[in-house]
């Protein structure tokens, strides 16, 4: 084994150690924040594995898009809202946590078993490395070109869609509020002291 | 077209000369250009600080840093090593961890984005075949780190700065990568040294400049945008928000936030000078020259003066940009928040759609002038 199959072993074990971690983290922490912060890290070392594949284009795209935009925008989604509520505890959870690590082991089970069982064509070529971007051009103007254009339409489809939700003119009528007293004050929200920290205020 | 001298083939046969094997002596050479890289871009900032003090006290009459060494050079250099010194505050009842982790993510994007700009032929980190389009990439992780800031903080001027940062990184990362995308169908490639590649042979004339004006105003505006500059600099808008999601920060992570900010207003420069302005081309042709001076194109210290005017070239380009921004902040206005989404939206992308359309009709008319 030479330096450089040591270095392609080493960082893919790192890869997947970071993956599957930041996978289970964004599954069982509790809090939505932090669950939507580790699904940035299994982005990026998902990015990391097609890079170790010799997909650079791939692993460039899945960079922009799942980590700047797609994970940008949970991000967004959630601090926007940034609603924290406790949820009620339910009598014996336990069976239903039970039950969905059952579900879940029978699924991995089942789909362990259809990659090793399953054989696969693995192609012998030479990864096209920098000439990759003109080869997957070229296929999505000739024989991918339909698909192309359907996922296309469909992503034209939900930019109009969510402009549509977005300036809904159902705006409900103002009540004409009675004229209020001049008062110098700024409406403001009582202040919650929210969010970040609150579970280790416990600690303090 | 001459290959210029490449440094590391020298010095990886100079240490397999001393008798080491040849995979060692590659794995000796690669953190080095890494290593001067970083070193490249902080110094990069301390000149670039130092020039932010003088020019502003210019364009304010005053006469800025003068006694911290000659004409207050060593003045960056003391605002780091104050903030190196300066308490590391964590607020009460914030979330300690991706206080930490916040500032972090924000400025390592920022300088790995520096091993796709090329110097010279050979003077870069690394060739790869993505190069702008890893650089556009990597800067849509930073506002990934703003945001956990700005929520960190668990202070309500600190989250809107942190969701600003992120609207304004998100809207103006699509104009910059359709001007890109104009660049590289001229040049039929992403990677940064063919593009100057495409550009060199006719000098000053052939800068993608005058085939790409409209792309060169847009790419300049979204890059402030997303170095969040005045006028653009509505994240850390110190009358409404104090100072954004950089509220809460002291010390050596408010210094990163510092840094990565200066970082990436050079980077930002360095690109533009890259994609527009010729890279480390000099205004005449250089095989001009050395027919002028009769001198061979392979001859030693032609290459080596070849190779540092192409350093100097990138650099004074980058600085001039540089000069450009820093001049803007003392003299334009902040924009509000919803001007700049609408300029963003409304003006950039459609101008931006129209001259990628343009240049694509114009590369099927003009194969010679347009990148066949």
């Amino acid at each position: 084994m030479n330096l450089a199959e040591g270095v392609q072993v080493v960082s893919f074990s790192l890869l997947s150690l970071m993956m599957l971690g930041s996978a289970l983290g964004v599954v069982l922490v509790s809090n939505i924040v932090y669950s939507a912060f580790l699904l940035g890290g299994v982005f990026i070392s998902m990015a990391g594995l097609y890079l170790l594949l010799n997909a650079d284009f791939v692993a460039t795209a899945q960079v922009l898009i799942y980590v700047g935009a797609v994970n940008v925008l949970i991000l967004f989604a959630i601090m926007l809202v940034n609603k924290r509520q406790d949820f009620a505890p339910v009598p014996r959870a336990w069976i239903r946590r039970a039950a969905t690590g059952l579900v879940c082991v029978g699924l991995f089970l089942l789909l362990a078993t259809m990659v090793v069982v399953t054989p696969w064509a693995v192609s012998t070529q030479v990864a096209a490395g920098n000439s990759a971007i003109v080869a997957i051009g070229k296929h999505f103007f000739n024989d991918f070109l339909l698909p192309f254009e359907l996922a296309s339409v469909l992503l034209l489809m939900a930019l109009i869609g969510a402009v549509i939700l977005a300036r809904r003119e159902l705006i409900p009528e103002q009540p004409t509020a009675p004229a209020q007293p001049p008062a110098l004050m700024l409406p403001e929200r009582p202040r919650e002291l929210v969010s970040a920290g609150a579970s280790r205020s416990a600690q303090k | 077209m001459n290959s210029g001298i490449d440094v590391q083939e020298i010095f990886v046969r100079s240490l397999v000369d001393l008798g080491l094997p040849p995979g060692a002596a590659k794995a000796i050479w690669m953190p080095l250009p890494m290593l001067l890289m970083i070193i490249g871009a902080t110094v990069g900032v301390l000149v670039t600080v130092w020039l932010e003090r003088k020019i502003s006290a210019a364009a304010q009459q005053r006469i800025g840093p003068e006694y911290i060494g000659p004409l207050g050079v060593l003045a960056p250099v003391a605002d780091g090593l104050k903030l190196i010194f300066k308490e590391d505050v964590v607020p009460a009842r914030s979330d300690p961890f991706l206080f930490t982790l916040g500032p972090v993510i924000v400025v390592i994007p920022v300088f790995l984005s520096y091993m796709i700009v090329p110097f010279g032929q050979n003077l870069v980190v690394t060739n790869v075949g993505m190069g702008v389009f890893l650089w556009i990439a990597l800067s849509s992780v930073a506002p990934i780190g703003l945001l956990m800031s700005g929520y960190a903080s668990n202070n309500k001027y600190s989250l809107l700065g942190g969701l600003r940062a992120a609207a304004q990184s998100i809207s103006y990362e699509i104009p910059l990568a359709l001007s890109v995308l104009a660049i590289a169908m001229m040049s039929n490639s992403l990677s940064t040294v063919d593009i100057v590649n495409q550009q060199s042979g006719y000098g000053v004339l052939g800068w993608n400049v005058w085939r790409q004006p409209v792309g060169f105003i847009i790419f300049w505006i979204a890059a402030l945008a997303e170095c969040e500059r005045i006028p653009f600099d509505l994240p850390e808008a110190e009358e409404e928000l104090v100072a954004g999601y950089q509220t809460e920060y002291s010390g050596m992570k408010f210094a990163l936030f510092y840094l990565g900010a200066y970082v990436n207003l050079v980077l930002s420069a360095l690109l533009v000078a890259v994609l527009y302005l010729g890279g480390w081309e000099f205004p005449i042709p250089l095989d001009i020259v050395a027919n002028w001076l009769g001198v061979s194109e392979a001859n030693p210290i032609f290459q080596i003066v070849t190779a540092s005017l192409g350093i100097t070239m990138t650099l004074l380009k980058a600085y001039f940009l540089v000069f450009l921004a820093i001049l803007m902040r003392w003299t334009v206005p902040r924009v509000r928040i919803d001007q700049l989404l609408d300029l963003g939206w409304k003006f950039l992308l459609p101008i931006s759609l129209v001259n990628l359309l343009l240049t694509a009709g114009l590369k099927l008319a003009f194969p010679a002038a347009f990148g066949g």
